[in-house]
C-alpha cells in the first residue's frame, strides 16, 4: 500500500474504505485474571477506575528519554557520575526520577568492561526509569541466551565485542534494577548535555548496543 | 540483620531444590562465586509470593561468577562474568 499511495486521494479506481475489523484474539487466562482483579478492586472501593487509568497514564509517560537525561548528566558532570555509580536510586531522584520501591544499580561501560542486563526469571526492568521493557527483553530466547551465550546475542544486536573487553552480564533476579551507563562516544566534546541525551537510546542502557557519535 | 559475608568473600550457592517460588536460578546452584556487594536487607520472596509477610528480612548480595565456571563450554574470554542477586539463606561457605 505505501508504495502506491503517492497518488493523492483522487482515486480513479475502486477500493474498499471500510476500516479493517479489530483483531482482538480470544483472551488469555492472564487477561481474564487482570480484568477480574481490576473489577473487584473497583467494586470493593479499594481503587477507582480513574485511579487505575491515571496510573497507566503515568507509566506510559515514562520513556527511555528519562534514562538518556541521566546518562548525559553523568557524561558531563563527573561528581554526578560518582554519585550515580555509588547510589543510583538517590542520584536519579536528584533529577526528579523516583525509582523506589525498587533500587537502581548503575553499571559503567569502560574501555575494559562492557555490561549487559537480563532477567532470566521474568522480566525485571527499570520501568520507573526507562518505561516498559521491549518485547525481546521478555522473550524466553533473550532471557536464556543472554546468560548462556551473551557474546552471540550481542552480535545479533550488531554489537561486536573484542576479546580484550570483559563482558559482565547482570541477571536482575531480585530487588535491584539495572541501568548501563554507556561510554560517551568520541568527538562529542562540543555537544551540550541535551544534545548528548539525544544520542542515547534505550538498548544502549540495557547494554545490548553502544552509543554512536553524531 | 548483619550480613554474614563481606564483599570479596567466596561463597557457594546451595544446591537445594525446594518446591514453590524462589528467585535463585538453577544455573548458579552449587557454583562458587565472589560477593560483589551487599545490597541491604529485603523481605524473603519465598514467603512473600504466598501473601505472607516475608519476614525476617534477609541480607541480599550480588554474587559474581566466572562464566567459564558456570558453563563448561563457555566460548568467551576468561574475564567474562555474571552477577546475580542471591539472598543470604541460599549461600554457604565454599567447601
Amino acid at each position: 500500500m505505501t508504495t502506491t499511495h503517492d497518488h493523492g486521494h483522487e482515486h480513479g479506481h475502486d477500493h474498499d474504505h471500510t476500516p479493517p475489523p479489530d483483531h482482538d484474539g480470544p483472551w488469555s487466562d492472564f487477561q481474564y485474571m487482570e480484568a477480574a482483579l481490576r473489577e473487584l478492586l473497583i467494586e470493593k472501593d479499594i481503587l477507582t477506575a480513574d485511579e487505575i487509568r491515571a496510573q497507566l497514564e503515568r507509566m506510559d509517560a515514562i520513556s527511555p528519554a528519562m534514562g538518556a537525561k541521566v546518562v548525559a548528566r553523568a557524561w558531563t558532570d563527573p561528581a554526578y557520575k560518582e554519585r550515580l555509580l555509588a547510589d543510583g536510586t538517590a542520584a536519579t531522584r536528584e533529577l526528579g526520577i523516583e525509582i523506589e520501591p525498587t533500587h537502581l544499580v548503575v553499571v559503567e561501560n569502560t574501555a575494559e568492561v562492557h555490561n549487559m542486563v537480563v532477567c532470566t526469571l521474568c522480566s525485571c526492568y527499570p520501568r520507573n526509569l526507562l518505561g516498559l521493557p521491549p518485547d525481546w527483553y521478555k522473550s524466553a530466547s533473550y532471557r536464556g541466551r543472554a546468560v548462556r551465550e551473551p557474546r552471540a546475542v550481542l552480535r545479533e544486536f550488531g554489537t561486536e565485542l573484542s576479546d580484550d573487553i570483559a563482558l559482565r552480564v547482570h541477571d536482575s533476579t531480585a530487588d535491584m534494577r539495572y541501568m548501563v551507563l554507556p561510554r560517551r562516544p568520541e568527538r562529542t566534546e562540543g555537544l551540550s548535555e541535551s544534545e548528548l541525551a539525544e544520542l542515547v537510546h534505550r538498548d544502549a542502557m540495557v547494554g545490548v548496543t553502544v552509543v554512536q557519535g553524531p | 540483620m548483619t550480613a554474614k559475608y563481606q564483599p570479596g568473600e567466596r561463597v557457594r550457592v546451595r544446591t537445594d531444590r525446594p518446591s514453590g517460588h524462589c528467585r535463585t536460578p538453577h544455573y548458579c546452584r552449587g557454583h562458587v562465586g565472589e560477593v560483589e556487594r551487599i545490597c541491604g536487607d529485603f523481605r524473603n520472596p519465598e514467603t512473600l509470593a504466598y501473601a505472607l509477610d516475608g519476614l525476617p528480612k534477609q541480607p541480599l548480595y550480588r554474587v559474581r561468577f566466572s562464566q567459564a565456571d558456570l558453563w563448561p563450554d563457555y566460548d568467551g574470554p576468561k574475564t567474562d562474568t555474571l552477577d546475580i542477586e542471591i539472598y543470604e539463606h541460599w549461600l554457604e561457605p565454599p567447601a
